[in-house]
């Protein structure tokens, strides 16, 4: 037992440093925001390096229900890097109203999404996500004043309760068909006949949580949750639970479903394609920006469970570097969101006003043309390359049929992206002022630096993303 | 020049000018854009004075394995180099086209344009699949921002039909590609160039570059962006969309559907016939009726290269390179021709063809210049627009007959819409106050003028400047086509060898046809 806690020290990290966060700004108060947002990013700074150092070990602890190895690795560096940047941004845009629950919640979301990432075992995978969601819950009404705010809370759980239900009852068909809630147990019985009742628990298990990576037809609270919540905690949404949700349905269903393929796979294809199709066709008529970027989300999700579907090392490889880019664009794109202020400091969020915004504020129209320019997958920007993967995972798994349907409606996604781009570029100046937002470095800083390394620059990081993608899917075969 | 990475170094010299110009300011960006491209056709010239004709087939190569999957491959061969050249000669003219045009966001625009040149160089040098398909999708990118930008009133929609168009055809090969990789295992072009595709994989492979390239070409009936796009883009931006940009899908042709899917391309030679019949003829008549000077051009410019794709499938040696010949004429004289609307139109701001008439009267270098380019798209003898269709008239003649008469018909129509145009635009009564009051052509007119005549009469004087790179290459093609070659209807039979003045006596016929124009 002992030995175990070893194997765990980022998640012991987070939980002593969520802690000690909360205790900060209950004695502190919340106006010291220097202090315990400090411990926040020291926190997640700590847990990173922890996974750092358990780089290579690969084991299971606690009786085979968390697994500590190169796949969830991977995850939980992505997840604690965007939370770190998401914590990193928020008191700007928060000014007075910054408490000291924001940061502490989501050191315990990220917590919760770590757990998400090694679940081993059923249960682990319902603790991971609840105590994900739960934290996620209260920050999309973290503006409580702000009707918006609470309306996207309130959806958001009573939708994610369904959720939960849904994902419960999987596990309970699953559970009581294979006799155990252990994922090497289950891919046992799979291995066998399938009956009814374990066909019922895959959908329903994959159900609950398409609705987390908010994949169609499971998708309809994302636009609605991303439209209200806080701009920062849409960009947290919007990444680190995302690249939780995924790894784990990545998991779930090449360690536990892996054997009954036939059974999955055409949910994912089904999942995939749809997503794909109506988070591009969805994202058309939008006029808000934050509604667009969820449609992209979805959209995306889309791509990342083609790799899936194609069930391979080489597929899982595909959803791991697609995860990294995502990530690294959806920030970028959401920073660049976070910098639309008019003369009042009120934030931006309709399209319109985004016209002519490349004459206004030259930088920041040319790189959010580099992340919609990626999001759409247009080489040379790097966006391309995971794009290339899971398609070619996917024509190596010998469903051409749905490489090339995903590609032909990754055109009508093109479409919504490049409109943007007219907006910035073509369109004359809006009347609405955009004014310079003096003194953001950080977030001039991470805006750069994802913008550079999105543009070619990405392409010189390929046989380091290869090797380390591969040695973390290489854990799931 | 061994070893030296001149390649590297003509993508190098573009893309550091393109970085600059966004931030020099709007008239050093100028400079600096006209720098760049000038010091890229220099170095064009030293590669092609280094050139060994006859050599080896891939030259100046270049290989470093910078991204894992895929290599930095460059290497060129005489095909590439030609239409190297053509990029980099048209670019620094393009350059000028735009300098007083263009008065908004120029550190932009010549940006835009720089990169524009990486990408179409990058195209023709890459030796890697995946390298080429990235620059061969990147292009998209300048060239959507220079119609949107700059272009005319309904930019936005042109951009956007252009951009979306490409964007559906181009995403079907890289699927195809992927196929390629993971059937051949390896992203090499030339390893590739040799490899035998299962005849039933070839077909479904040329179905889907035929979807990408077709619309790149554009064959009917996938042109329809063409006409907006020319007619909504700035001069400069038609002259290197017709100059270059329509090269991409015949060079595609060329490089990679014909010799990698030699079956295949047999197999569905009639689809290309028949694709390219209907467009000759086709759009030939559209272009009659126009009353928009760039759309009638662009409407030219789908005419041309449906003779271009009925010579390639022709599969014979003068087929091809009468192909390629057109394809650096029509580079040069489409260029030009959309040059000749640009200096007008500067100075009366409408491409209208009834506007004017008479500039012969008070513009008589321009009309001058102008009739020369006419002349050359028509395919008068001594121009380059000659030598390339009798050439690949020949080849198709020699392949299909019916082919031949068809195509031969386009010729006549280009000379019935080309002189008509003239005659609208530059003959008549000098009648509109606002004609006659426009000036004949600057000193920087003539600085674009001059070298683009110099270039299309020297192609039609002595193409073998021209021809000479090209020829072993396009040998190898056809040796390649050679064992999936269907029997032509011309049934040639060598004659007895006549002392002197026999060479060319089989093709009399349709010497005739050619010249007859």
């Amino acid at each position: 037992m002992t030995a175990d806690l070893a194997l765990i020290w980022p998640e012991l990290i987070l939980t002593i440093g969520g802690l000690i966060t909360l205790m900060l700004g209950t004695f502190l108060g919340d106006r010291q925001v220097g202090i315990y947002q400090l411990s926040a990013l020291l926190t997640l700074a700590a847990a990173a390096a922890a996974v750092v150092a358990l780089f290579g070990v690969e084991t299971t602890v606690f009786s085979g229900t968390l697994s500590v190895d190169g796949f969830g690795g991977f995850a939980k560096l992505l997840i604690y890097t965007a939370s770190f940047v998401c914590i990193l941004i928020a008191p700007r845009f928060f000014s007075g109203g910054m408490r000291a629950e924001y940061p502490t919640l989501i050191v315990f979301a990220a917590l919760g999404m770590g757990i998400m990432a090694s679940a081993r075992d059923l249960m682990t995978l319902y603790v991971g996500l609840e105590l994900n969601s739960l934290a996620a819950y209260v920050l999309a009404s973290f503006m409580r004043t702000d009707e918006r705010s609470t309306e996207a809370g309130l959806k958001y759980f009573v939708l994610g309760a369904l959720a939960s239900g849904m994902l419960l009852y999987g596990i309970s068909l699953l559970y009581g068909f294979t006799g155990t809630t252990d994922f090497a147990g289950i891919a046992k019985s799979m291995g066998g006949e399938l009956n009814i009742g374990l066909i019922f628990g895959i959908v329903f298990v994959l159900a609950g949580l398409g609705f987390k990576v908010s994949a169609v037809p499971f998708h309809m609270w994302t636009p609605d949750v991303y439209e209200g919540a806080p701009t920062p905690v849409t960009t947290f949404f919007a990444s680190a639970p995302k690249v939780a949700a995924v790894a784990l349905m990545t998991r779930v269903v090449i360690d536990a479903m892996g054997p009954a393929v036939g059974a999955w796979q055409q949910i994912i294809i089904f999942l995939a394609l749809a997503s794909i199709i109506l988070g591009a066709v969805g994202a058309i008529g939008q006029k808000n920006i934050k509604r667009l970027l969820a449609y992209s989300s979805i959209n995306n999700v889309g791509f990342m469970l083609i790799g899936l579907a194609a069930g391979t090392q080489q597929g899982v490889e595909g959803v791991l570097t697609y995860l990294l880019v995502y990530v690294v664009t959806t920030l970028g794109a959401f920073l660049v969101v976070l910098q639309l202020r008019d003369a009042e400091g009120n934030q931006i969020e309709s399209i319109p006003a985004l016209a002519g915004l490349s004459q206004r504020r030259p930088g920041l129209a040319a790189a959010m043309a580099v992340f919609m320019f990626s999001l759409a997958g247009i080489p040379p920007l790097f966006g391309f390359w995971p794009k290339y993967l899971v398609f070619e995972a996917a024509v190596n798994a010998n469903l051409v049929p749905l490489a090339v349907a995903g590609i032909v409606a990754s055109v009508i996604g093109a479409f919504y992206y490049i409109a943007i781009i007219k907006m910035m570029y073509f369109d004359d100046k809006s009347d609405t002022e955009i004014p310079a937002g003096g003194g953001a470095i950080v977030e001039d800083a991470v805006i750069t630096a994802s913008a550079l390394w999105l543009s070619v620059i990405g392409y010189l990081f390929i046989p380091v993303l290869a090797v380390l993608s591969a040695s973390a899917a290489a854990v799931l075969f | 020049m061994s070893g030296f990475p001149i390649l590297s170094l003509m993508l190098a010299v573009p893309l550091v000018g393109a970085i600059a110009c966004l931030f020099v300011g709007d008239k050093m960006s100028r400079f600096v854009a006209l720098g760049a491209t000038l010091a890229t056709f220099v170095l064009g010239c030293i590669l092609w004075a280094n050139f060994d004709i006859g050599g080896a087939q891939w030259q100046f190569t270049e290989r470093a394995d910078l991204f894992g999957r895929f290599q930095w491959a460059l290497g060129i061969d005489g095909m590439a180099l030609m239409l190297i050249m053509l990029s980099v000669f048209l670019m620094p003219l393009c350059i000028l086209a735009s300098w007083d045009a263009i008065k908004s966001r120029v550190g932009l625009y010549m940006a835009m344009f720089l990169i524009m040149e990486v990408v179409m160089i990058g195209v023709f040098m890459a030796q890697d699949l995946l390298l080429f398909y990235i620059f061969f999708e990147a292009g998209l990118i300048p060239m959507y921002f220079i119609i949107g930008i700059w272009g005319g009133a309904n930019r936005k929609y042109a951009a956007f039909k252009f951009f979306l168009y490409t964007l559906l055809g181009s995403v079907l090969m890289l699927i195809a590609m992927i196929v390629m990789i993971a059937e051949a295992g390896t992203t090499d072009i030339p390893t590739l160039l040799n490899y035998d595709f299962p005849a039933g994989m070839q077909t479904w492979l040329w179905l889907a570059f035929f979807a990408s390239l077709a619309v790149k070409m554009p064959m009917w009936p996938v042109h329809t962006w063409l006409p907006d796009a020319h007619v909504q883009a700035p001069t400069a931006g038609s002259m290197i969309l017709a100059g270059v940009l329509l090269k991409l899908g015949a060079y595609g042709f060329l490089r990679f559907m014909m010799p990698m899917f030699p079956d295949a391309s047999a197999q569905l030679m009639w689809l290309v016939f028949g694709l390219s019949m209907v467009a000759v003829v086709y759009t030939s008549l559209v272009a009659l009726v126009q009353s928009d000077m760039k759309k009638l051009i662009a409407y030219s410019s789908v005419a041309h290269m449906a003779i271009v794709t009925a010579g390639l499938f022709a599969f014979n040696q003068q087929g091809i390179e009468g192909a390629l010949i057109i394809m650096l004429s029509h580079g040069v004289v489409s260029a030009a021709l959309f040059f000749c609307v640009g200096v007008i139109y500067d100075r009366l701001h409408t491409r209208e063809i009834d506007r004017y008439g008479g500039l012969a009267v008070n513009m008589p270098a321009y009309a001058l210049f102008f009739m020369l380019f006419t002349m050359a798209s028509i395919g008068l003898p001594g121009t380059s627009g000659f030598v390339g269709e009798f050439l690949s008239l020949l080849g198709i003649y020699e392949a299909s007959s019916v082919v031949a008469f068809v195509c031969t018909t386009g010729i006549i129509l280009g000379a019935a819409y080309m002189l008509y145009l003239y005659r609208r635009v530059v003959f008549g009564e000098l009648t509109k106050d606002d004609v006659k009051a426009m000036p004949d052509l600057n000193a920087r007119e003539w600085t674009i003028m001059v070298p683009l005549a110099a270039v299309a009469l020297w192609m039609g004087v002595y193409p073998e400047s021209f021809l000479a790179p090209m020829r072993g290459d396009v040998t190898t093609v056809v040796a390649r086509l050679a064992p999936a070659k269907p029997a032509g209807d011309a049934h040639l039979a060598a004659g007895k060898p006549k002392p002197a003045a026999a060479q060319g006596e089989t093709a009399h016929g349709s010497a005739h046809a050619g010249g007859a124009k």
